[in-house]
C-alpha cells in the first residue's frame, strides 16, 4: 500500500479512535461518516470516540501460511477481539504462547510495528493485542 | 418478468491448465455452451463474464471485450460486460443474464465465468484471494482469507461443541463426488486422515479444508422460455434469482457462525417460488472452506444450526442422502477458478436436472439450488433451477 493510504488512517490505527453516533450512541470502528442504524439522521452528528483498548478474544486462528509481510512472524495468532465497548476488531495477539490463546481470554491493545514498505521504506504502526497484565 | 431457460452449458476441465491462456479458457467454455445450445453466433444478443481479478492474475482488465473478440462475436457489436463480486462473480454474472432475458430486453444471452490463477506464484494467488476481505482493516493486521474462515470454524466448534472431524468430513465427501466428475480438478477419493494430517494453513484449517487455486471457465446460454423449445428438448428453468449482502469485514457481524446474507437470499428465493427447502434434494453450495459448506447448509435450512457436520458424517449430504450437496465435487474437488465457480455450479445443476450426470446422477431431483458467496459472506447469490 502507498504511504498516503496508510497515513490517512493513522488516527484510528494509532489511537483506536472510533466514532459515536450522536443520535443513537452506536460506536463504530473504524470511524464512519454515517451511522448504519440511523442513516441520514446521523449526518453531522458523528462524534469522535476513544476506545479503551481492552477486550476479550471472540475467536482466533494461528496463521501458518502467512503473507509475504508476515513471513518472519509465522506462526502467529490473529483474532477477533470483542472490545469492552461492544464492537469487534481484527488484530494480532502477541506476547502469548500459541497454545495459551483461547476464546474469552482478556486482552489489551498496544502500539506496535505492523510492517514496512520494504528495506528503508516507511514503517507502518498500529495496534496489536497482548494478554491482560 | 418472462420465464428464463438455460438451453446450453459448457465447461473446461478445472485445474492447473498450464497450456491454456485466459482467453483460450474463456473461449473453450463459451463455444461449448453455444454448441450445446445449438444457437448461431448471430443469435447471441449479450455477453456477461464473471471474473474476480484478471487485472492482478494476468495483468489484463477489460476481459469481457477480450472474450467477445476471441470468441468471434465482437464483430456483431453486442454488449459484453464483466461482473465482479469476488467469489460470487460468476453467480452475479448469471443474475445479470437472467435480468436481461426476464425483462424482455434480450432473447438469447451468454453468461460465462473464467479465472486464470496459476500464472502467478501460489503466495501471490493467495494474496489476491485475500482482497475479497477488507484489506485495510482485516488483512493489514495479519488476517488472511483462510484465517478469517478459520476463526469462523474456531467459534463454530466452541459454540456447538462440534468435533474437528465433522468439519473435515465435508472435504472427504466432496472428493468422493469429485472422483465421479471428469471435469474436476481432483478426481480422487481421500480419507479423513488425509485432511487431518495435511499442512496447517490457519488453525484449525488445513490444506485439505481449503479449495485449491485453479484455472477454468464455465458458460451457459440463456433464452426466454417461450423460445427455448426451438433449440432444445431439455430446457432447465431459472425459477428465481436472489442476492444479498452483508458487512465487508467479518468483525462487523453480530454472529460469525452463520451468514445473514445466505439466510436473507434464501428467504427471498422461498418467497418468490413457493418452493420449500424440504422439497429440494440437490444443491451446489460455496465450499471454499469445509466450514463454509456447513454454514451454507444450516443457513439455507437443510439442517439445524450446529448439525450439518453430523449430517455430513452420516452421509445425508452425499449422493443418495437427504440432499446431494456439491455433486460436482464442489469448490474443494471440482476446483475454484473464482470467476468461473458460480457459473460452474449452474452447469452442474443443469447437467443433473437433464439427467446427464452419469455416475454421479441424483435421482428424482425436481429442483436444483445454487449458493455462491463473495468474501466472508459479504455477497451471497442464490438461484433455484427446475425442470421445465
Amino acid at each position: 500500500m502507498t504511504i498516503a493510504r496508510f497515513w490517512r488512517e493513522n488516527s484510528p490505527r494509532y489511537n483506536l479512535q472510533a466514532s459515536k453516533c450522536g443520535n443513537c450512541g452506536k460506536i463504530s470502528f473504524p470511524p464512519r461518516t454515517v451511522c448504519p442504524n440511523c442513516h441520514r439522521k446521523s449526518i453531522g452528528k458523528m462524534q469522535e470516540f476513544q476506545l479503551s483498548g481492552k477486550g476479550e478474544v471472540f475467536s482466533f486462528s494461528i496463521v501458518h501460511d502467512a503473507p509475504a509481510q508476515f513471513q518472519k512472524q509465522k506462526p502467529y495468532i490473529v483474532a477477533l477481539i470483542k472490545m469492552d465497548e461492544g464492537i469487534m476488531i481484527t488484530g494480532q495477539i502477541i506476547d502469548c504462547e500459541l497454545d495459551k490463546v483461547e476464546i474469552g481470554m482478556r486482552v489489551w491493545a498496544s502500539f506496535r510495528k505492523l510492517g514496512e514498505e520494504g528495506p528503508g521504506g516507511v514503517i507502518h504502526y498500529g495496534y496489536k493485542f497482548h494478554p491482560e497484565l | 418478468m418472462r420465464e428464463v431457460a438455460i438451453i446450453g452449458i459448457g465447461q473446461t476441465k478445472f485445474g492447473e491448465l498450464w497450456d491454456l491462456s485466459f482467453r483460450e479458457i474463456g473461449i473453450q467454455a463459451g463455444l461449448a455452451a453455444v454448441y450445446d445450445a445449438n444457437v448461431a453466433s448471430e443469435d447471441i444478443e449479450a455477453l456477461y463474464v464473471g471474473n474476480m481479478s484478471a487485472g492482478r492474475f494476468i495483468e489484463q482488465e477489460h476481459v469481457a471485450a477480450l472474450i467477445a473478440d476471441y470468441s468471434g462475436i465482437a464483430r456483431d457489436n453486442i454488449p459484453a460486460t464483466r461482473v465482479e463480486a469476488a467469489g460470487a462473480s460468476g453467480a452475479v454474472a448469471i443474475r445479470q443474464g437472467y435480468f436481461d432475458v426476464a425483462s424482455g430486453l434480450h432473447d438469447i444471452v451468454v453468461v460465462g465465468g473464467a479465472e486464470k490463477m496459476t500464472d502467478v506464484p501460489d503466495a501471490q494467488g493467495a494474496a489476491i484471494q485475500d482482497s475479497a476481505a477488507d484489506q485495510q482493516w482485516e488483512c493489514t493486521f495479519g488476517a488472511t482469507f483462510p484465517a478469517l474462515h478459520a476463526m469462523i470454524a474456531q467459534r463454530y466448534m466452541h459454540d456447538y461443541g462440534v468435533p474437528r472431524e465433522h468439519i473435515a468430513s465435508v472435504s472427504v465427501k466432496n472428493h468422493k463426488h469429485g472422483a465421479l466428475n471428469p471435469k474436476a480438478q481432483f478426481q480422487k477419493e481421500i480419507k479423513l486422515e488425509t485432511v487431518l494430517r495435511s499442512a496447517l494453513v490457519a488453525e484449525p484449517l488445513r490444506m485439505f479444508d481449503c479449495a485449491p487455486l485453479s484455472d477454468g471457465g464455465a458458460a451457459v446460454v440463456m433464452c426466454s422460455m417461450d423460445k427455448a423449445w426451438k433449440y432444445t428438448d431439455s430446457p432447465v428453468k431459472i425459477l428465481a434469482s436472489s442476492q444479498s449482502s452483508d458487512t465487508l469485514a467479518l468483525h462487523h457481524r453480530s454472529t460469525i457462525t452463520s451468514f445473514g446474507a445466505t439466510k436473507a437470499a434464501m428467504r427471498k428465493l422461498t418467497k418468490r417460488t413457493g418452493v420449500d427447502v424440504s422439497q429440494i434434494n440437490l444443491a451446489e453450495v460455496h465450499d471454499n472452506y469445509t466450514i463454509s459448506e456447513l454454514l451454507a447448509l444450516e443457513d439455507i435450512g437443510f439442517f439445524p444450526a450446529g448439525q450439518a457436520g453430523k449430517a455430513t458424517v452420516d452421509g445425508q449430504t452425499q449422493i443418495g442422502g437427504r440432499v446431494a450437496v456439491n455433486t460436482s465435487g464442489g469448490l474443494k474437488a471440482r476446483g475454484d477458478p473464482i470467476g468461473a465457480t458460480g457459473v460452474a455450479q449452474i452447469v452442474e445443476l443443469v447437467t443433473q436436472l437433464r439427467g446427464e450426470a452419469g455416475k454421479r446422477q441424483v435421482s428424482n431431483a425436481k429442483y436444483g439450488l445454487a449458493q455462491s458467496v463473495g468474501g466472508t459472506g459479504s455477497t451471497v447469490v442464490m438461484h433455484l433451477l427446475g425442470v421445465a
